[in-house]
């Protein structure tokens, strides 16, 4: 047996405290808190009164590498998910060169298994070069090393429908999903911000609504047609959710996502007219975030997801129109949810380990994460102290990048411990080796 | 009194009647065989402009000399979107420079807030237009042609029916007039097709028309938006006769218009598309006079955001130079 790690008085899921003994990298034991023996050798973690939860799962990151190595590596941005309580991401596709072959995800899920902070999982594209015209061999990433399940041009819609139902037809040959963005490419053209009231007294071109609830209409139908999985990337209008809502209810097999940027923030951040701010989709308004949290709450939205997306200061520091789209999400995520839907009641701590864990390593098809707090299971764990609170400071991330909107903010829950496979990644909110 | 003018809303209604007022006394140096002020005497202000535009600058320019500013204009057309020098490295140039004022001009909405408030320089900025976003100087040299024609050129203009035509969406020219003109208590009615409106402008404290003769026997002074052709291209409108013929102001809707309304166009002006010739040139348009009161109105801008209040009224300055 390896070193046993004691994790002391934590609550499972927010519930009852529990001693949680790990070993040989599984949940050895649940007992009652103290009636564990402390053996030579042991490691104890004292975590009385904090909440443990499955390792947290993100199905929307993007770690740059290979191409901006500048802005991400996946070194870091696995060290970065570490640290937000993450043992699992999804590497999106929009990398250069584009990882649309079997050799560049294989490359992507070797350097995330050099890296070892996390568990690296390449998304493929779905479409050559992301350029909405032939298909990926997305059969031959899916047999490849890296066993991709995910496919997305994430950062570009694919807006042709006959690719889109061909897409979505052949990736129910190995249980693939197609994960959308839902951008009407014409109805978008040079878009900077939500269209609405802010868009027009900033003079900023207007990313309508529509334009994303038009495809996601188009998408559900089509995936209804040839029975397959659609996913839905972060759906930010109550537009979006209403379709989905519907959709779901007429048993199409769609799941969604929201990020946590669209859960806090609104478009009045523009009038900065700080590119810190600026995300596709866009920020929408007040009614939107209001819309997206009940969505998540009631399980219309089936997951939280980053869309981490870190960019070099010289892509952010200069006028809006020409900076780069994107924020950074994984060291905040957790966070975000905690303020805006544990503290009101719109989800308790179960519901964010489903929400967070278990729904996106469902929709990814992972076996590894997500699974159950019991003894026997894999130790994928995270723990966090739910009553600490802690300013942003993007300069303490471990990536080259500062594009973090909450920056100076002051957030609740603290991520203290996150364990991959009963190996402390994070111990006492510090990255391990 | 604003440390910068990134927006005509930046102004109160105190704020807006004192630029009108100052413009006024500064209007008075014109009649003057030496047009010259030592307001800002060893300060000096840059024209920052990213686009082009002939006529901006150059009242700007006329404004600060008027002040006694070292004046540097600072061509740098093109250079942030392509690989040239970015704002952030321009306006770090202008810092050790020593600027006390940067006038900008700026393709992209929102680059004077940035300039002003990206902790890159220490300098007044002005916005001399960017994007489609304000133009608040010519807001406020429209503001004074109003004033001065049907106010007496005193107090705001309360009451007053302004009626503004054309692409209200890509107009910073609009934005910042109905700012502006709400500050100083006209009514605005903004008349354009429905797809040259921004969805959102419900919410400005303006009347909306699609249609240009119902507001005009209402309107006291019409105000005429440049309309590209390019947009034609983008389905904005199917042509320019169609366009011409739905909001063009021509003779015939000339002769709608109450006795004493005046026609302004902030220019340049595309005749025979959104003016006719005889419109542009009848005695009832003050087009060419907006041009002079611009450099009035600069002038005022530049002294009270660069002179500050530490230094003497313009009265008094004019009465010293023993002009």
């Amino acid at each position: 047996m390896t070193q046993r790690i004691i994790l002391r008085g934590v609550r499972p899921l927010g519930g009852e405290s529990a001693d949680v003994v790990v070993a040989d990298g599984v949940i050895h034991q649940i007992a009652t808190p103290g009636s564990v023996a402390v053996a030579d050798g042991d490691r104890v973690f004292e975590l009385t009164g904090q909440v443990l939860l499955p390792g947290l799962v993100d199905l929307h990151t993007h770690l740059r590498e290979p191409g901006r190595e500048d802005a991400e590596t996946v070194r870091t941005g696995s060290a970065a998910a570490a640290l937000g309580g993450f043992t699992a991401v999804h590497a999106m596709a929009n990398t250069d060169p584009v990882a649309d072959t079997a050799g560049v995800v294989e490359q992507v899920l070797r350097l995330g298994q050099e890296a070892g902070y996390v568990d690296v999982f390449p998304v493929g594209a779905v479409t050559v070069g992301l350029g909405g015209e032939q298909l990926a061999e997305l059969g031959a990433m899916a047999d490849s090393a890296a066993r991709v399940r995910v496919f997305s041009d994430d950062g570009k819609c694919v807006d042709d429908a006959l690719l889109m139902r061909r897409a979505l037809e052949y990736v129910k040959a190995f249980d693939g999903v197609i994960a959308q963005h839902a951008q009407e490419p014409r109805l978008t053209s040079g878009a900077q911000m939500n269209e609405g009231a802010v868009s027009a007294v900033l003079g900023l071109r207007g990313w309508p609504a529509v334009a994303e609830e038009s495809i996601i209409a188009r998408d559900t139908l089509l995936t209804a047609h040839v029975g397959s999985r659609l996913h839905v990337c972060h759906v930010s209008t109550a537009g979006s959710v209403d379709l989905i809502r519907r959709a779901k209810d007429r048993g199409i097999d769609v799941t969604a996502e929201v990020t946590p940027h669209h859960l806090l923030l609104t478009d009045e951040t523009a009038r900065s007219y700080d590119p810190i701010y600026k995300v596709n989709p866009p920020l929408r308004t007040e009614r939107d975030v209001l819309a997206v949290r009940e969505g998540l709450a009631d399980g219309t939205l089936d997951i939280v997801a980053t869309d981490h997306a870190p960019h070099t200061s010289e892509d952010k520091d200069c006028e809006w129109d020409v900076a780069a789209f994107g924020m950074l999400g994984l060291p905040t995520a957790l966070s975000v949810v905690i303020d805006t839907m544990v503290r009101p009641g719109l989800l308790d701590w179960a519901g964010v380990a489903e929400r967070l864990s278990a729904a996106p390593a469902r929709i990814g098809r992972l076996a590894d994460h997500g699974r159950p707090l019991a003894v026997g299971e894999l130790a994928n764990l995270t723990v966090v102290d739910p009553d600490a609170t802690w300013t942003v400071d993007p300069w303490d991330f471990p990536g080259p990048s500062r594009n973090s909107p909450y920056r100076g903010m002051q957030l609740p829950g603290v991520v203290t411990t996150t364990l991959l496979r009963g190996r402390p990644t994070v111990v006492e909110g510090q990255l391990q080796w | 009194m604003i440390s910068h003018l990134l927006s005509a809303a930046d102004l109160d209604h105190d704020d807006a009647v004192l630029v009108l007022d100052t413009a006024a006394e500064m209007a008075t140096l014109s009649d003057r065989s030496v047009k010259k002020l030592p307001a800002l005497r060893g300060k000096t202000v840059v024209n920052l402009f990213f686009e082009d535009s002939t006529r901006t600058r150059i009242s700007f320019e006329a404004a600060a000399k008027r002040l006694s500013a070292d004046v540097i204009n600072f061509s740098a057309k093109g250079s942030s979107v392509s690989k040239g020098e970015t704002l952030k490295d321009t306006a770090l140039t202008l810092q050790a420079m020593g600027a006390d004022a940067v006038v900008i001009r700026h393709g992209a909405s929102g680059a004077p807030h940035r300039l002003a408030e990206a902790g890159w320089i220490d300098g007044a900025v002005i916005n001399a237009g960017d994007g489609t976003h304000e133009h608040p100087t010519q807001a406020l040299l429209d503001a004074y042609t109003i004033r001065r024609h049907l106010r007496g050129g005193e107090g705001d203009l309360s009451g007053l029916r302004v009626t503004v035509v054309g692409d209200v969406l890509h107009s910073r020219v609009a934005r910042s007039n109905v700012h502006l003109l709400d500050t100083l208590g006209a009514k605005v009615t903004l008349v354009a097709p429905p797809t040259l409106l921004p969805v959102g402008v419900e919410e400005w404290p303006v009347t909306v028309s699609y249609s240009l003769d119902d507001p005009l026997p209402e309107s006291d002074a019409v105000m005429m938006l440049r309309v590209q052709r390019e947009r034609m291209n983008a389905a904005f409108f199917p042509s320019a006769r169609e366009y011409s013929r739905r909001y063009g102001l021509d003779q015939k809707r000339m002769d709608m218009l109450p006795e004493h309304a005046i026609v302004m166009h902030p220019g340049p002006m595309i005749r025979g598309m959104e003016i006719a010739d005889g419109v542009a040139d009848h005695d009832r348009s003050v087009i060419v006079e907006q041009v002079a009161n611009g450099v009035s109105v600069r002038m005022a801008v530049l002294y009270l955001l660069v002179g500050g209040a530490r230094e003497p009224r313009p009265a008094e300055l004019v009465g010293e130079a023993g002009l």
